[in-house]
Protein backbone atom coordinates (compact mmCIF):
# COMPACT_ATOMS: atom_id res chain seq x y z
CA UNK A 1 0.00 0.00 0.00
CA UNK A 2 1.19 3.45 -0.45
CA UNK A 3 2.05 5.99 2.18
CA UNK A 4 -0.38 8.19 1.65
CA UNK A 5 -2.97 5.98 -0.11
CA UNK A 6 -5.89 6.71 1.91
CA UNK A 7 -5.69 11.11 1.52
CA UNK A 8 -4.96 10.38 -2.38
CA UNK A 9 -8.08 8.42 -2.48
CA UNK A 10 -9.88 11.12 0.13
CA UNK A 11 -9.11 13.76 -1.93
CA UNK A 12 -9.65 11.98 -5.29
CA UNK A 13 -13.46 11.34 -4.39
CA UNK A 14 -13.55 14.80 -2.84
CA UNK A 15 -13.06 16.30 -5.99
CA UNK A 16 -15.08 13.94 -7.89
CA UNK A 17 -18.04 14.81 -5.86
CA UNK A 18 -17.66 18.30 -5.58
CA UNK A 19 -17.63 18.44 -9.38
CA UNK A 20 -20.39 16.38 -9.88
CA UNK A 21 -22.78 18.12 -7.37
CA UNK A 22 -21.59 21.76 -8.61
CA UNK A 23 -22.20 20.79 -12.56
CA UNK A 24 -25.65 19.26 -11.82
CA UNK A 25 -26.26 23.19 -10.65
CA UNK A 26 -24.94 24.75 -13.39
CA UNK A 27 -25.95 21.55 -15.89
CA UNK A 28 -29.59 21.63 -15.17
CA UNK A 29 -30.53 25.38 -16.38
CA UNK A 30 -27.76 25.37 -19.10
CA UNK A 31 -29.39 21.46 -20.61
CA UNK A 32 -32.78 23.19 -20.09
CA UNK A 33 -32.05 26.43 -22.05
CA UNK A 34 -30.35 24.22 -24.90
CA UNK A 35 -33.20 21.48 -24.88
CA UNK A 36 -35.84 24.22 -25.43
CA UNK A 37 -34.05 27.18 -26.44
CA UNK A 38 -34.81 28.87 -30.14
CA UNK A 39 -31.85 31.29 -29.46
CA UNK A 40 -30.48 31.78 -32.59
CA UNK A 41 -26.86 31.51 -30.87
CA UNK A 42 -27.90 27.91 -29.68
CA UNK A 43 -25.35 25.93 -32.37
CA UNK A 44 -22.34 28.31 -30.70
CA UNK A 45 -23.83 27.62 -27.01
CA UNK A 46 -23.33 23.98 -27.83
CA UNK A 47 -19.97 23.96 -29.15
CA UNK A 48 -18.58 25.78 -26.56
CA UNK A 49 -20.15 23.09 -23.82
CA UNK A 50 -18.64 20.36 -26.47
CA UNK A 51 -15.27 21.39 -26.46
CA UNK A 52 -13.67 19.73 -23.72
CA UNK A 53 -14.80 16.60 -25.56
CA UNK A 54 -12.80 16.77 -28.47
CA UNK A 55 -9.90 19.14 -26.85
CA UNK A 56 -6.57 17.66 -25.30
CA UNK A 57 -6.89 18.16 -21.56
CA UNK A 58 -3.60 19.82 -21.52
CA UNK A 59 -5.00 22.73 -24.11
CA UNK A 60 -7.79 23.08 -20.90
CA UNK A 61 -5.54 23.53 -18.37
CA UNK A 62 -2.91 25.09 -20.37
CA UNK A 63 -5.57 28.53 -20.77
CA UNK A 64 -6.83 27.85 -17.22
CA UNK A 65 -3.45 28.10 -15.46
CA UNK A 66 -3.07 31.11 -17.47
CA UNK A 67 -6.51 33.07 -16.63
CA UNK A 68 -5.48 32.33 -12.85
CA UNK A 69 -2.10 33.66 -13.03
CA UNK A 70 -1.41 37.13 -12.30
CA UNK A 71 -0.18 37.30 -15.95
CA UNK A 72 -3.71 38.09 -17.04
CA UNK A 73 -6.53 40.65 -16.00
CA UNK A 74 -8.73 37.69 -14.42
CA UNK A 75 -6.25 36.76 -12.77
CA UNK A 76 -4.84 39.91 -11.24
CA UNK A 77 -8.66 40.27 -10.40
CA UNK A 78 -8.81 37.34 -8.45
CA UNK A 79 -5.91 37.79 -6.83
CA UNK A 80 -5.57 41.25 -6.25
CA UNK A 81 -8.77 42.31 -5.55
CA UNK A 82 -10.54 38.84 -4.07
CA UNK A 83 -7.57 37.19 -2.22
CA UNK A 84 -8.28 34.03 -4.02
CA UNK A 85 -5.17 32.49 -5.99
CA UNK A 86 -6.41 29.37 -7.48
CA UNK A 87 -3.24 27.94 -9.30
CA UNK A 88 -1.84 25.05 -7.29
CA UNK A 89 -4.73 24.61 -5.02
CA UNK A 90 -7.91 22.13 -4.52
CA UNK A 91 -10.69 25.27 -5.46
CA UNK A 92 -8.15 25.82 -9.07
CA UNK A 93 -8.63 22.04 -9.79
CA UNK A 94 -12.09 22.28 -8.96
CA UNK A 95 -12.73 24.93 -11.77
CA UNK A 96 -10.33 22.74 -13.88
CA UNK A 97 -13.01 19.44 -13.19
CA UNK A 98 -15.77 21.69 -13.87
CA UNK A 99 -15.27 23.18 -17.24
CA UNK A 100 -13.62 19.63 -18.17
CA UNK A 101 -16.72 17.65 -17.25
CA UNK A 102 -19.34 19.86 -18.14
CA UNK A 103 -20.60 18.10 -21.61
CA UNK A 104 -20.72 14.80 -19.47
CA UNK A 105 -23.16 16.17 -17.40
CA UNK A 106 -24.94 18.60 -19.75
CA UNK A 107 -25.34 16.14 -22.96
CA UNK A 108 -27.49 13.57 -20.86
CA UNK A 109 -29.84 16.24 -19.47
CA UNK A 110 -29.91 17.86 -22.69
CA UNK A 111 -30.98 14.51 -24.32
CA UNK A 112 -33.17 13.55 -21.04
CA UNK A 113 -35.34 17.29 -21.59
CA UNK A 114 -35.44 16.29 -25.18
CA UNK A 115 -37.09 12.87 -24.58
CA UNK A 116 -39.63 13.80 -22.43
CA UNK A 117 -42.67 14.11 -25.07
CA UNK A 118 -43.57 17.42 -25.41
CA UNK A 119 -47.48 17.20 -24.51
CA UNK A 120 -46.89 16.16 -21.59
CA UNK A 121 -45.39 19.74 -20.85
CA UNK A 122 -47.64 21.51 -22.48
CA UNK A 123 -49.90 19.37 -20.35
CA UNK A 124 -48.99 20.48 -17.26
CA UNK A 125 -49.04 24.27 -18.33
CA UNK A 126 -52.65 24.00 -19.25
CA UNK A 127 -53.06 22.60 -16.04
CA UNK A 128 -51.80 25.95 -14.42
CA UNK A 129 -48.25 24.54 -13.62
CA UNK A 130 -45.61 27.09 -13.62
CA UNK A 131 -42.03 25.89 -15.20
CA UNK A 132 -40.55 24.97 -11.84
CA UNK A 133 -43.21 23.15 -11.02
CA UNK A 134 -43.07 21.42 -14.33
CA UNK A 135 -39.55 21.20 -14.28
CA UNK A 136 -39.77 19.25 -10.45
CA UNK A 137 -42.98 17.36 -10.82
CA UNK A 138 -43.50 16.43 -13.95
CA UNK A 139 -39.79 16.74 -16.55
CA UNK A 140 -37.34 15.66 -13.68
CA UNK A 141 -39.12 12.30 -12.67
CA UNK A 142 -39.75 11.40 -15.85
CA UNK A 143 -36.06 11.56 -16.97
CA UNK A 144 -33.97 9.95 -14.66
CA UNK A 145 -32.12 7.49 -16.42
CA UNK A 146 -30.57 11.06 -17.78
CA UNK A 147 -30.34 12.07 -14.55
CA UNK A 148 -28.46 9.15 -12.91
CA UNK A 149 -26.62 8.98 -16.47
CA UNK A 150 -25.28 12.33 -16.33
CA UNK A 151 -24.13 12.09 -12.26
CA UNK A 152 -22.56 8.48 -12.51
CA UNK A 153 -20.43 9.75 -15.87
CA UNK A 154 -19.24 13.38 -14.42
CA UNK A 155 -18.36 11.33 -11.38
CA UNK A 156 -17.01 8.33 -13.39
CA UNK A 157 -15.31 11.00 -15.80
CA UNK A 158 -13.76 13.35 -13.13
CA UNK A 159 -12.17 10.44 -10.77
CA UNK A 160 -10.10 9.69 -14.26
CA UNK A 161 -8.96 13.30 -15.15
CA UNK A 162 -5.42 13.56 -15.13
CA UNK A 163 -4.12 16.39 -17.98
CA UNK A 164 -6.11 19.17 -16.77
CA UNK A 165 -5.45 18.53 -12.95
CA UNK A 166 -1.74 18.19 -13.61
CA UNK A 167 -1.58 21.60 -15.19
CA UNK A 168 -3.30 23.52 -12.75
CA UNK A 169 -2.57 21.77 -9.67
CA UNK A 170 0.31 19.95 -10.15
CA UNK A 171 0.99 17.15 -8.06
CA UNK A 172 0.82 18.47 -4.37
CA UNK A 173 0.11 15.50 -1.95
CA UNK A 174 -2.96 16.21 0.14
CA UNK A 175 -3.71 19.57 -2.09
CA UNK A 176 -4.08 18.41 -5.65
CA UNK A 177 -2.71 15.03 -6.54
CA UNK A 178 -5.28 12.75 -7.30
CA UNK A 179 -4.75 9.06 -8.25
CA UNK A 180 -4.52 9.29 -11.54
CA UNK A 181 -1.52 11.72 -11.09
CA UNK A 182 -0.23 9.56 -8.29
CA UNK A 183 -0.39 6.72 -10.59
CA UNK A 184 1.67 8.27 -12.68
CA UNK A 185 4.36 9.75 -10.35
CA UNK A 186 5.06 6.02 -9.07
CA UNK A 187 5.35 4.78 -12.30
CA UNK A 188 7.98 7.29 -12.74
CA UNK A 189 9.76 6.31 -9.42
CA UNK A 190 9.41 2.85 -10.90
CA UNK A 191 7.19 1.68 -7.94
CA UNK A 192 4.78 -0.39 -10.19
CA UNK A 193 2.90 -2.03 -6.82
CA UNK A 194 2.00 1.06 -5.53
CA UNK A 195 0.89 2.25 -9.11
CA UNK A 196 -1.15 -0.98 -9.42
CA UNK A 197 -2.62 -0.10 -6.21
CA UNK A 198 -4.52 3.17 -7.30
CA UNK A 199 -4.73 1.63 -10.99
CA UNK A 200 -6.62 -1.34 -8.92
CA UNK A 201 -8.51 0.94 -7.21
CA UNK A 202 -9.68 2.86 -10.02
CA UNK A 203 -10.56 0.17 -12.40
CA UNK A 204 -12.50 -1.30 -9.40
CA UNK A 205 -14.74 2.04 -8.57
CA UNK A 206 -15.26 2.75 -11.98
CA UNK A 207 -16.25 -0.52 -12.95
CA UNK A 208 -18.75 -1.26 -10.23
CA UNK A 209 -20.07 2.68 -10.83
CA UNK A 210 -21.22 1.36 -14.38
CA UNK A 211 -22.74 -1.83 -13.38
CA UNK A 212 -24.46 0.39 -11.05
CA UNK A 213 -25.95 2.81 -13.45
CA UNK A 214 -26.73 0.37 -15.99
CA UNK A 215 -28.61 -1.87 -13.64
CA UNK A 216 -30.72 1.23 -12.16
CA UNK A 217 -31.49 2.07 -15.57
CA UNK A 218 -33.05 -0.96 -16.74
CA UNK A 219 -34.85 -1.42 -13.44
CA UNK A 220 -36.36 2.26 -13.95
CA UNK A 221 -37.06 1.41 -17.59
CA UNK A 222 -38.74 -1.51 -16.65
CA UNK A 223 -40.81 0.20 -13.75
CA UNK A 224 -42.01 3.41 -15.85
CA UNK A 225 -43.51 1.14 -19.23
CA UNK B 1 -68.68 32.37 -24.54
CA UNK B 2 -66.22 32.42 -26.27
CA UNK B 3 -65.23 35.21 -29.40
CA UNK B 4 -62.25 35.20 -31.65
CA UNK B 5 -60.19 35.86 -34.97
CA UNK B 6 -57.07 33.98 -35.31
CA UNK B 7 -54.00 33.92 -38.21
CA UNK B 8 -51.17 32.27 -37.99
CA UNK B 9 -48.60 30.67 -40.84
CA UNK B 10 -49.33 26.96 -41.95
CA UNK B 11 -46.75 25.09 -43.37
CA UNK B 12 -48.64 22.52 -45.18
CA UNK B 13 -48.05 20.12 -47.85
CA UNK B 14 -49.40 22.30 -50.67
CA UNK B 15 -46.75 24.86 -49.36
CA UNK B 16 -47.31 28.09 -47.37
CA UNK B 17 -51.00 28.84 -45.85
CA UNK B 18 -52.58 30.79 -43.54
CA UNK B 19 -54.58 29.71 -40.78
CA UNK B 20 -58.04 32.25 -41.16
CA UNK B 21 -60.83 31.51 -38.44
CA UNK B 22 -62.94 33.72 -36.87
CA UNK B 23 -65.24 32.40 -34.63
CA UNK B 24 -68.29 32.80 -31.85
CA UNK B 25 -68.96 29.67 -29.53
CA UNK B 26 -72.30 30.34 -27.61
CA UNK B 27 -71.90 29.04 -23.92
CA UNK B 28 -72.66 25.41 -23.52
CA UNK B 29 -72.27 24.63 -27.14
CA UNK B 30 -70.24 21.79 -28.31
CA UNK B 31 -67.98 22.52 -31.59
CA UNK B 32 -66.69 20.17 -33.66
CA UNK B 33 -63.38 20.75 -36.14
CA UNK B 34 -63.10 18.37 -39.43
CA UNK B 35 -60.74 18.74 -42.04
CA UNK B 36 -58.13 17.05 -43.94
CA UNK B 37 -55.00 17.09 -41.78
CA UNK B 38 -52.95 19.91 -42.64
CA UNK B 39 -56.07 21.69 -42.32
CA UNK B 40 -54.83 23.63 -39.23
CA UNK B 41 -57.16 21.75 -36.92
CA UNK B 42 -54.62 21.53 -34.10
CA UNK B 43 -52.58 24.58 -34.83
CA UNK B 44 -56.43 25.98 -34.19
CA UNK B 45 -56.73 24.12 -30.68
CA UNK B 46 -53.00 25.03 -29.60
CA UNK B 47 -53.64 28.59 -30.42
CA UNK B 48 -56.52 28.86 -28.50
CA UNK B 49 -55.17 26.98 -25.00
CA UNK B 50 -52.00 29.46 -25.63
CA UNK B 51 -49.55 26.49 -26.30
CA UNK B 52 -48.78 28.44 -29.86
CA UNK B 53 -48.66 32.45 -30.39
CA UNK B 54 -51.01 33.17 -33.13
CA UNK B 55 -49.76 36.04 -35.89
CA UNK B 56 -52.74 38.62 -35.51
CA UNK B 57 -56.08 38.45 -34.58
CA UNK B 58 -57.54 38.22 -30.67
CA UNK B 59 -58.89 35.40 -28.33
CA UNK B 60 -62.10 36.86 -26.02
CA UNK B 61 -63.21 34.60 -23.41
CA UNK B 62 -66.49 36.71 -21.77
CA UNK B 63 -64.61 39.54 -20.55
CA UNK B 64 -60.95 38.47 -20.37
CA UNK B 65 -59.03 39.13 -23.28
CA UNK B 66 -56.73 36.09 -23.80
CA UNK B 67 -55.01 37.14 -27.19
CA UNK B 68 -55.70 40.82 -28.72
CA UNK B 69 -52.56 41.82 -31.29
CA UNK B 70 -53.08 45.37 -31.27
CA UNK B 71 -51.83 45.44 -27.72
CA UNK B 72 -50.03 43.02 -27.56
CA UNK B 73 -51.82 41.13 -24.79
CA UNK B 74 -50.87 37.68 -24.78
CA UNK B 75 -52.54 35.51 -21.27
CA UNK B 76 -49.82 32.30 -20.94
CA UNK B 77 -51.60 28.63 -21.49
CA UNK B 78 -51.28 28.71 -17.30
CA UNK B 79 -53.95 31.71 -16.71
CA UNK B 80 -56.37 30.34 -19.26
CA UNK B 81 -59.17 28.68 -17.44
CA UNK B 82 -59.54 25.89 -19.79
CA UNK B 83 -59.01 22.10 -19.95
CA UNK B 84 -57.23 20.71 -22.57
CA UNK B 85 -57.22 16.54 -23.92
CA UNK B 86 -53.85 15.96 -25.90
CA UNK B 87 -54.44 13.38 -28.50
CA UNK B 88 -51.43 10.97 -26.96
CA UNK B 89 -53.49 11.50 -23.88
CA UNK B 90 -50.19 13.32 -21.72
CA UNK B 91 -50.71 11.43 -18.69
CA UNK B 92 -47.75 11.82 -16.37
CA UNK B 93 -46.41 8.40 -16.36
CA UNK B 94 -44.68 9.28 -13.03
CA UNK B 95 -47.85 9.26 -11.33
CA UNK B 96 -51.16 7.23 -10.54
CA UNK B 97 -54.46 8.21 -12.04
CA UNK B 98 -54.89 9.56 -8.63
CA UNK B 99 -51.36 11.52 -8.25
CA UNK B 100 -52.90 12.84 -12.06
CA UNK B 101 -56.02 14.47 -10.54
CA UNK B 102 -54.23 15.70 -7.52
CA UNK B 103 -51.69 17.12 -9.51
CA UNK B 104 -54.15 19.11 -11.38
CA UNK B 105 -56.57 19.96 -8.60
CA UNK B 106 -53.70 20.79 -6.72
CA UNK B 107 -54.61 24.88 -5.68
CA UNK B 108 -58.71 24.12 -5.85
CA UNK B 109 -61.44 24.69 -3.17
CA UNK B 110 -61.85 21.06 -1.76
CA UNK B 111 -59.38 19.04 -4.15
CA UNK B 112 -60.10 15.87 -2.20
CA UNK B 113 -64.04 16.42 -3.53
CA UNK B 114 -63.13 17.00 -6.49
CA UNK B 115 -61.05 14.15 -6.94
CA UNK B 116 -63.19 11.56 -5.79
CA UNK B 117 -66.28 13.25 -8.11
CA UNK B 118 -64.14 12.78 -11.15
CA UNK B 119 -63.28 9.67 -10.40
CA UNK B 120 -66.58 8.36 -9.75
CA UNK B 121 -68.61 9.78 -13.02
CA UNK B 122 -65.79 8.58 -15.14
CA UNK B 123 -65.42 5.17 -13.50
CA UNK B 124 -62.15 5.30 -12.26
CA UNK B 125 -62.25 4.71 -8.51
CA UNK B 126 -60.64 1.40 -9.07
CA UNK B 127 -57.88 2.16 -11.70
CA UNK B 128 -56.87 5.46 -8.96
CA UNK B 129 -53.43 3.63 -7.60
CA UNK B 130 -52.41 2.59 -11.27
CA UNK B 131 -50.01 4.02 -13.46
CA UNK B 132 -51.32 5.10 -17.23
CA UNK B 133 -48.21 2.34 -18.53
CA UNK B 134 -51.04 -0.32 -17.48
CA UNK B 135 -54.50 1.44 -18.46
CA UNK B 136 -55.81 0.52 -21.80
CA UNK B 137 -56.64 3.20 -24.35
CA UNK B 138 -60.09 3.86 -23.11
CA UNK B 139 -59.32 3.69 -19.97
CA UNK B 140 -56.21 6.40 -20.37
CA UNK B 141 -58.66 8.23 -22.41
CA UNK B 142 -60.93 8.97 -19.44
CA UNK B 143 -58.25 9.75 -16.77
CA UNK B 144 -57.20 12.12 -19.54
CA UNK B 145 -60.80 13.88 -19.69
CA UNK B 146 -60.67 14.04 -15.77
CA UNK B 147 -57.84 15.60 -15.17
CA UNK B 148 -58.83 18.07 -17.79
CA UNK B 149 -62.00 18.88 -15.76
CA UNK B 150 -59.92 19.03 -12.17
CA UNK B 151 -59.48 22.63 -12.63
CA UNK B 152 -63.34 23.26 -13.30
CA UNK B 153 -62.68 24.76 -16.63
CA UNK B 154 -65.28 26.77 -18.29
CA UNK B 155 -64.01 25.35 -21.91
CA UNK B 156 -62.67 22.07 -23.20
CA UNK B 157 -60.64 21.39 -25.79
CA UNK B 158 -60.14 17.93 -27.49
CA UNK B 159 -57.60 17.27 -29.61
CA UNK B 160 -59.05 13.84 -31.59
CA UNK B 161 -59.35 11.92 -28.22
CA UNK B 162 -61.50 9.15 -29.19
CA UNK B 163 -59.74 8.26 -32.83
CA UNK B 164 -57.09 6.14 -31.86
CA UNK B 165 -59.91 3.83 -30.02
CA UNK B 166 -61.89 0.51 -31.08
CA UNK B 167 -65.30 1.28 -32.16
CA UNK B 168 -67.08 -0.05 -29.15
CA UNK B 169 -64.85 2.13 -26.72
CA UNK B 170 -65.35 4.87 -29.17
CA UNK B 171 -69.14 5.18 -28.65
CA UNK B 172 -68.95 4.48 -25.09
CA UNK B 173 -66.95 7.18 -24.67
CA UNK B 174 -69.24 9.86 -26.50
CA UNK B 175 -71.48 8.91 -24.45
CA UNK B 176 -69.29 10.10 -21.26
CA UNK B 177 -68.22 12.70 -22.97
CA UNK B 178 -71.99 14.37 -23.92
CA UNK B 179 -72.37 13.67 -19.87
CA UNK B 180 -69.66 15.52 -18.90
CA UNK B 181 -69.71 18.60 -21.60
CA UNK B 182 -74.10 18.39 -20.05
CA UNK B 183 -72.55 17.90 -16.46
CA UNK B 184 -70.38 20.16 -15.95
CA UNK B 185 -71.74 22.92 -18.37
CA UNK B 186 -68.86 23.34 -20.67
CA UNK B 187 -68.16 24.58 -23.42
CA UNK B 188 -66.42 22.05 -25.36
CA UNK B 189 -64.58 22.27 -28.97
CA UNK B 190 -64.07 18.66 -30.66
CA UNK B 191 -61.14 17.95 -33.31
CA UNK B 192 -63.10 14.93 -34.96
CA UNK B 193 -62.78 13.14 -38.65
CA UNK B 194 -66.05 11.04 -38.08
CA UNK B 195 -68.70 12.33 -39.17
CA UNK B 196 -70.96 9.73 -37.24
CA UNK B 197 -69.23 11.16 -34.20
CA UNK B 198 -69.85 14.32 -35.03
CA UNK B 199 -73.57 14.50 -35.90
CA UNK B 200 -73.92 12.71 -32.46
CA UNK B 201 -72.11 15.21 -30.53
CA UNK B 202 -72.09 18.38 -32.25
CA UNK B 203 -74.06 21.05 -32.24
CA UNK B 204 -72.36 23.06 -34.65
CA UNK B 205 -69.29 21.90 -37.25
CA UNK B 206 -66.51 24.01 -38.36
CA UNK B 207 -64.82 22.35 -41.64
CA UNK B 208 -61.43 23.43 -42.07
CA UNK B 209 -59.36 23.13 -45.62
CA UNK B 210 -55.46 24.74 -45.68
CA UNK B 211 -56.38 27.13 -43.31
CA UNK B 212 -59.58 28.27 -44.74
CA UNK B 213 -63.00 27.91 -43.46
CA UNK B 214 -65.09 25.75 -46.00
CA UNK B 215 -68.31 25.55 -43.79
CA UNK B 216 -69.66 26.56 -40.48
CA UNK B 217 -72.90 25.13 -39.74
CA UNK B 218 -75.03 22.30 -38.33
CA UNK B 219 -73.22 18.45 -39.18
CA UNK B 220 -75.06 16.61 -41.70
CA UNK B 221 -75.84 13.14 -40.63
CA UNK B 222 -74.33 10.39 -42.87
CA UNK B 223 -77.07 8.95 -45.07
CA UNK B 224 -78.04 5.32 -43.95
CA UNK B 225 -76.94 3.21 -46.86
CA UNK B 226 -79.80 1.55 -49.22
CA UNK B 227 -80.52 -1.12 -50.83
CA UNK B 228 -81.75 -1.86 -54.09
CA UNK B 229 -82.24 -4.46 -56.94
CA UNK B 230 -81.06 -3.69 -61.06
CA UNK B 231 -84.08 -3.13 -63.31
CA UNK B 232 -81.80 -1.74 -66.07
CA UNK B 233 -78.39 -0.69 -67.25
CA UNK B 234 -78.86 2.40 -68.91
CA UNK B 235 -76.69 4.24 -71.32
CA UNK B 236 -73.96 6.77 -69.97
CA UNK B 237 -73.36 4.59 -67.38
CA UNK B 238 -76.57 5.39 -65.36
CA UNK B 239 -78.56 1.91 -63.36
CA UNK B 240 -82.46 1.99 -62.99
CA UNK B 241 -82.46 0.63 -59.13
CA UNK B 242 -85.76 -0.63 -57.24
CA UNK B 243 -85.22 0.51 -53.62
CA UNK B 244 -86.56 -2.40 -51.45
CA UNK B 245 -89.75 0.39 -50.56
CA UNK B 246 -91.17 -0.09 -54.13
CA UNK B 247 -89.94 3.26 -55.61
CA UNK B 248 -87.81 2.84 -58.92
CA UNK B 249 -84.76 5.95 -59.26
CA UNK B 250 -81.92 6.47 -61.62
CA UNK B 251 -78.33 6.11 -59.89
CA UNK B 252 -75.00 6.13 -61.72
CA UNK B 253 -73.27 3.01 -61.91
CA UNK B 254 -70.25 2.16 -59.83
CA UNK B 255 -67.08 2.28 -62.09
CA UNK B 256 -64.79 -0.24 -59.79
CA UNK B 257 -66.93 -2.76 -61.93
CA UNK B 258 -69.97 -4.35 -64.66
CA UNK B 259 -73.29 -4.84 -62.39
CA UNK B 260 -75.86 -6.91 -64.10
CA UNK B 261 -79.60 -6.71 -64.00
CA UNK B 262 -81.03 -8.50 -61.02
CA UNK B 263 -77.98 -8.05 -59.10
CA UNK B 264 -78.86 -6.32 -55.08
CA UNK B 265 -76.66 -3.25 -54.45
CA UNK B 266 -75.89 -1.23 -51.74
CA UNK B 267 -75.37 2.20 -51.80
CA UNK B 268 -75.31 5.32 -50.18
CA UNK B 269 -77.17 9.10 -51.55
CA UNK B 270 -74.66 11.63 -51.95
CA UNK B 271 -75.44 15.36 -51.63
Amino acid sequence: MPPDYWQTLRLTLALAACTTALLLGLGLPLAYALAYGRSRFKPLAEAVVSLPLVLPPTVIGFYLLVAFSDSSALGRFLINKLGVSLNFTFPGILVGSLVYSLPFMVQPLQAGFGQVPRSLREAAYTLGKSRGTTLWRVLLPNMRPALLNGLVLTFAHTLGEFGVVLMIGGSLPGTTRVASIAIYDEVQSLHYAQANAYALTLLGVAFVILVALYWFTKRDAARLS
Amino acid sequence: MLDFHLLKALHTAAGPRTLDVRLTLAPGELLAISGPSGAGKTTLLRLLAGLDRPDGGFIQAEKLTWYRAESRQFLPPQQRPLGFVFQDYALFPNMTVHENLAFAATGQPQPARVINDLLDSLELTELADRRPAVLSGGQQQRVALARALARRPRLLLLDEPLSALDLPTRQRLQQVLAEVHRQYELTTILISHDPAEIARLADRVLELDLGQVRRVGPPVAPAAPLLGRVLAVLPGGRLQVQLAGGAVVEIAAPPSRPVVVGEELRFELVG
